[in-house]
């Protein structure tokens, strides 16, 4: 693998932690929740997808909006049932409250699939190499970007063009105003909360070919998402993808590079990063 | 305020951990476990439940505490109390190097920082593999009898009245802490931070000695789990023992310092009966108590009883307490 290659594959890396994290930062940004759970939220798509193809024999592509559905599902019956609660709670109530669901998820998911690493089949025509300007590159890995590519543009036209987008931008600057002026908050936050989960479990359910897919899943990959919120910025969709790109190409350039340190780049650049910009790159609060 | 001082109702419960060596003396390795657990999110409460900084990552302290004690056992040095002050020490240098990146940091970014510092501390002893033995972890570790008199058998006899006496001499110590104006201080800024340099309280020392000295404390644990166990693993570093030490202690009660050792002693009671059917169905019921506990209890366990308490002398079927003695 050379250079553009590792480049590359940190680019597919990123994109996918900016489609799992971005509904996390909109939850963070918009209702100020704490939520260690969304790693779980993205586990469950990936499951999903797994007993789809499983029981259902679909094909993994045809569960993709599936699974879309059924996050957004589970989100919105979470934000009204449990989330809703905790918005004006303490940040330690809020951390304990979703450690406490991760921990359930992940006993749940332990229960009916072992812990053993899940696959699922690709089509054929995602699978192998792709030989583009005299460079291999993964299919699947190309899907993805393209794919994280519409959907941040279609996010962005949705955030920035539609009546629902306003009124997101309007409660995330100021709630209270928001709900004076007219503006549904409830209803935005549970449809924000909805969206953001129905992205974390499509990027679960993409992720099971880079990530894999294991009850500790909720766990292990939750300080990447939280650390690409932190790091952009919580409620910010630009600083998110950036956070996202940028960790995503340290993370896979120093797994390369540096195969002794592991994971230590990453983390020892997190602490640097907040060190430098508490509020994240594109942060608006201090 | 004197009579509250010299109140020691709080020190009774002592007596539940002596009473439990002879009771239970087929039980005194968990005993023992109960009371280094208590002792770790003791620690953690003088970090939180006082100063009210919220970490994710307290398990460094302790794991830097026990690859300390580890270390030192495995490279000749067999003498247990001093071992735990040279643990203590070097988690009390960790804890002020990280308290600079943490005091400063408010919310969600202090939650990152500590959080961060946790992960990259285990990432170090999972690399440093020649040093910490990767995830096989430091075993076999040898100690001289503790002051040359009690040697730690498989029994857990010498270890449970080790942790026990460790426990105690720190609850002591932390509940001293706590009612110095030292303490009261720490609880000001806890409680309002912006107010408190009007009173010519320097916040961040304040906060940064705290967090130093809960650090030192958690290292103290670390290394008394180190020598009862004679084993340090990857683990007393890992997030999955800073979750379970916040639940620990918000189960027991947050900022009453004897709540670190009640929950640490429901939670492993609890973790015993219920993962012999299995880890996960054990893991599900941990997830389910810690989501009620934030839904109905926020006091915890101990706080729950103050409320009994208080309903039952409302209802007059106990007598009122004299005015002034509250816990």
């Amino acid at each position: 693998m050379n250079f553009l290659g590792v480049v590359f594959d940190g680019i597919a890396y990123g994109s996918l932690l900016f489609l799992i994290s971005v509904g996390l930062s909109i939850t963070l940004g918009l209702m100020n929740v704490v939520n260690l759970a969304h790693g779980a939220f993205a586990m469950f798509g990936g499951y999903c997808s797994v007993w789809l193809t499983a029981a259902w024999g679909l094909p993994f592509l045809w569960t993709l909006p599936l699974v879309c559905l059924a996050g957004a599902a589970v989100g919105a019956l979470a934000e009204r049932l449990l989330y809703q609660r905790l918005y004006r709670a303490s940040h330690l109530d809020q951390v304990l409250f979703s450690i406490g669901l991760t921990f359930m998820a992940v006993a749940v998911a332990t229960y009916f699939w072992g812990p053993t690493q899940q696959r699922v089949e690709l089509p054929a025509f995602l699978r192998g190499q792709a030989r583009v300007l005299g460079l291999d590159l993964g299919v699947y890995r190309s899907f993805l970007v393209g794919l994280v590519v519409l959907i941040s543009v279609a996010l962005t036209g949705l955030i920035e063009h539609t009546r629902f987008g306003a009124q997101l931008r309007a409660a995330v600057d100021n709630q209270q105003v928001s709900a004076g002026l007219g503006i549904p908050v409830q209803r935005v936050f549970c449809l924000a909360f909805a969206l953001g989960s129905a992205l974390a479990a499509l990027g679960g359910a993409l992720g099971i070919e880079l990530l894999g897919l294991e009850p500790s899943f909720a766990l292990e990959y939750l300080v990447y998402f939280l650390l690409v919120v932190s790091v952009g910025g919580a409620g910010s969709v630009r600083g998110t993808a950036f956070a996202a790109l940028a960790l995503g190409l340290c993370d896979v350039a120093g797994k390369y590079y540096v195969p002794e340190l592991g994971a230590f780049v990453i983390y020892a650049l997190m602490i640097v990063l907040l060190m430098l910009f508490p509020a994240g790159l594109r942060g608006r609060r201090a | 305020m004197k009579l509250e001082l010299r109140n020691a109702r709080d020190l009774w419960f002592w007596l539940l951990p002596i009473a439990g060596f002879f009771a239970f003396p087929d039980y005194l390795v968990l005993g023992s476990q109960m009371l280094i657990a208590g002792l770790f999110a003791l620690s953690l409460d003088l970090c939180l439940g006082y100063a009210g900084i919220i970490s994710l990552g307290h398990a460094s302290f302790f794991g830097i505490g026990a690859y300390t004690a580890g270390l030192l056992a495995l490279h000749g040095w067999h003498e247990p109390l001093s071992a735990l002050c040279a643990a203590s020490l070097a988690a009390a240098l960790v804890g002020l190097a990280t308290s600079l990146l943490v005091v400063d940091r408010q919310g969600l970014t202090r939650l990152m920082v500590t959080l961060g510092v946790g992960f990259l501390l285990h990432e170090v002893a999972n690399r440093a593999s020649s040093i910490t033995g990767g995830t096989d972890g430091l075993s076999s570790l040898e100690l001289d009898p503790v002051l040359g008199l009690f040697r730690f058998e498989m029994s857990g006899r010498t270890a449970y009245v080790y942790a026990g006496s460790v426990g105690f001499l720190a609850f002591w110590f932390v509940r001293r802490l706590v009612r110095s104006p030292f303490g009261l201080a720490l609880q000001g800024v806890r409680e309002n931070a912006g107010r408190m340099p009007a009173l010519g309280v320097p916040v961040r020392r304040r906060l940064m000695a705290a967090y130093t000295l809960a650090a030192a404390l958690a290292g103290i644990a670390g290394a008394t789990s180190a020598q009862a166990t004679g084993f340090v693993g990857l683990d007393s570093l890992g997030f999955e023992r800073s979750a379970s030490v916040l639940i620990m202690l918000v189960l027991g009660g947050t900022g009453r310092l004897s709540g670190g050792f009640v929950g640490s002693a429901v939670f492993l009671c609890l973790q015993h009966l219920l993962s012999e059917h299995s880890p996960a169905f054990w893991q599900f019921w941990l997830g389910a108590l810690v989501v009620a506990l934030t839904f109905f209890a926020r006091g915890g366990l101990l706080g729950g009883a103050d409320l009994a308490l208080l309903a039952l002398r409302r209802w007059r079927l106990l007598p009122a307490r004299s005015a002034g003695a509250g816990p």
